[in-house]
């Protein structure tokens, strides 16, 4: 944490792990017995319930959007940037709800939990869930939190799908979508990323067919390459430009295999960081509820007939320079919605970041989020403790 | 209020779908969804007037209507509507096109390049016309297609375009009887109701 906490942080939180004990069948035809969820709470739930915003995570999020686990801990939450008081999703108005999926490997039920069957981690036996199956998991902890009605559900990438499946399943249960740099289904391209990603965790000899906890060891070389080459989807060619260009670690070309670029250093280290970070057994899992999901594939892959079940209000945003889920897919969302007759407002910011943006500030991009997340607060006349 | 806005208010059905484009900062869409409960939706290139539509509550899509309309489903809106925007398109003439195959009814609304003042303006100082109300000198002006009330209106003719109504103003948006006596001449901006 930094030396003093700032002011616009939710500060110092800590995760809630919530059981849940009824059986819940999956899309895969599979049913999960019972099952835990983790979950952080930002801000103050109202007498009404009214005001709770549900954060849904991407392929690599968790519960922990915002604000620090520790004194020590370096760095907040994935989404402080734009979750705090004042912040676009401002917690002096609205109660925050951010938890790891199902699936996850940051406390929820996944791959690393025990199997009540066998007593054993469930490891590579963990059901494949799908992005349905994540929000019927949500739909229970709203119920747990006593929340009939979203004020609003907001995720980024993997997590605009999640709000966009809410919209289609549960159109009563939240008052408005925010679908940021997300796809209504993934191309053949992203589809073929996602399987070398797989493919570079499954040929790892230290994978074990998914049971490198019996054999204590981990697929790190599959698991850091699949995170180095998403990574590199994540980001754009001229982020890299900027952030590394040609930049060499050394002075002169060594002609050897050393690592000399700044960018070949830079890849290294992330995927080293990940492959002891998170779960193989999981980012397999999580790259398949991206390749699935498509609901419009249920209406004759017409989304603007899937999308007609809807009653939210949407805010779709797309950056320039994301070509992992470029502004076309976006705009393909917001046309679905408008032949439908919904209300939706689109915006495409300008930005270096690529993919990656949506987790970053940047002064358009905030105005935006704040403009439309104070429009949800008015509509429902929440309060403001900072009066402004 | 702005006065051509309440004129084109007048046009529109309670309760209609209603498509704004070039909708600025929102404001006609937001007094239509007030006063007469219209669905309305904006389209708008700027970043500031996006935000500001976002934050009144109105719904804005951004978009750069030059690269054409094609996303939007035939007479999928009531009335298309579009103030004071006509002038800076690439081709005003497939904009209107697109107007109506979108809506049952177009209101567009435009300068008047052959008013008095712009045509003295020409005649007696040789040079394009700059005026309060057309401030942009003649190579930074967005203003790249100006026409006058009879240009638009061979417009119309050319294209089997049926003018239900047109109303002539001038800068303030006030009507005046010498408008109607010598429209072409003497007005600012026609408002005019248009349909296929």
């Amino acid at each position: 944490m930094p030396a003093s906490l700032p002011t616009d942080s939710v500060g110092i939180v800590t995760p809630e792990l919530i059981h849940f004990a009824e059986p819940l069948s999956l899309a895969s035809g599979r049913v999960l017995p019972e099952y835990d969820l983790m979950v952080e709470t930002y801000g103050q739930l109202n007498a009404d319930c009214s005001n709770a915003v549900l954060i849904c995570h991407a392929l690599s999020g968790h519960h922990h959007a915002a604000g620090y686990h520790s004194e020590s801990d370096k760095y907040p939450g994935w989404w402080d940037s734009a979750i705090g008081p004042d912040k676009p999703i401002d917690t002096n108005r609205f109660f925050v709800v951010s938890l790891n999926n199902l699936g996850g490997c940051h406390g929820s039920t996944g791959p690393t939990s025990i199997d009540p069957n066998t007593g054993k981690q469930y490891g590579p036996d963990f059901p494949f869930v799908t992005v349905r199956d994540w929000v019927n998991s949500q739909v229970r902890l709203a119920d747990y939190f006593g929340i009939q009605r979203w004020a609003a559900i907001v995720g980024g990438s993997l997590g605009g799908m999640q709000a966009m499946q809410w919209s289609i399943d549960f159109p009563d249960r939240l008052g408005h979508a925010l679908i940021i740099a997300s796809s209504p289904k993934l191309t053949a391209q992203n589809i073929a990323f996602n399987e070398v990603a797989r493919q570079a965790i499954s040929k790892d000899p230290q994978f074990h067919e998914g049971r490198y906890y019996d054999h204590e060891t981990l697929p790190k070389t599959g698991l850091s390459l699949a995170r180095m080459i998403g990574h590199i989807t994540y980001l754009s060619d001229d982020g890299m430009a900027e952030k590394f260009g040609r930049e060499m670690r050394t002075g002169e070309l060594s002609f050897d295999l050393n690592t000399q670029f700044q960018v070949e250093s830079y890849l290294q280290y992330q995927g080293e960081k990940f492959s002891t970070a998170f779960d193989a057994n999981t980012y397999l899992l999580m790259t398949k509820a991206l390749d699935y999901f498509d609901p419009a594939s249920e209406y004759g892959d017409d989304l603007s007939k899937a999308l007609s079940h809807a009653n939210c209000k949407f805010l779709v945003v797309s950056f320039t320079t994301d070509w992992r889920f470029s502004p076309e897919r976006s705009r393909e969302i917001t046309d679905a919605l408008v032949a439908a007759n919904k209300d939706v407002s689109y915006a495409e910011i300008d930005s270096d970041h690529g993919h990656d943006a949506f987790l970053i500030d940047s002064p358009r991009y905030m105005a935006v989020f704040r403009a439309y997340m104070s429009r949800v607060a008015n509509e429902l006349n929440l309060g403001v403790t900072d009066e402004s | 209020m702005r006065a051509d806005l309440e004129i084109i208010a007048e046009w529109i059905q309670p309760k209609a779908r209603v498509l704004d484009m070039g909708c600025g900062e929102g404001e006609l869409l937001d007094f239509l969804s007030k006063q007469k409960q219209v669905d309305g939706l904006g389209l708008e290139i700027d970043h500031d007037n996006i935000t500001s539509c976002i934050a009144r509550g109105v719904n804005v899509i951004e978009k750069n209507l030059d690269e054409g309309l094609a996303s939007i489903d035939d007479a999928s809106f009531d009335s298309v509507v579009m103030t004071q925007a006509l002038q800076v398109m690439h081709r005003p003439d497939l904009i209107v096109e697109e107007m109506l195959r979108i809506g049952n009814e177009g209101i567009v609304t435009f300068p008047n390049f052959a008013h008095w003042r712009a045509r003295f303006y020409l005649a007696f100082r040789g040079k394009m016309p700059v005026s309060k109300f057309l401030s942009y000198s003649w190579y930074d002006t967005p203003n790249i297609h100006f026409c006058t009330f009879k240009d638009f209106e061979a417009l119309c003719i050319e294209r089997n375009i049926r003018i239900i109504e047109r109303t002539v103003v001038d800068n303030e948006h006030r009507q005046r009887w010498w408008h109607k006596l010598w429209p072409n001449m003497m007005g600012e901006i026609a408002i005019y109701r248009i349909t296929r």
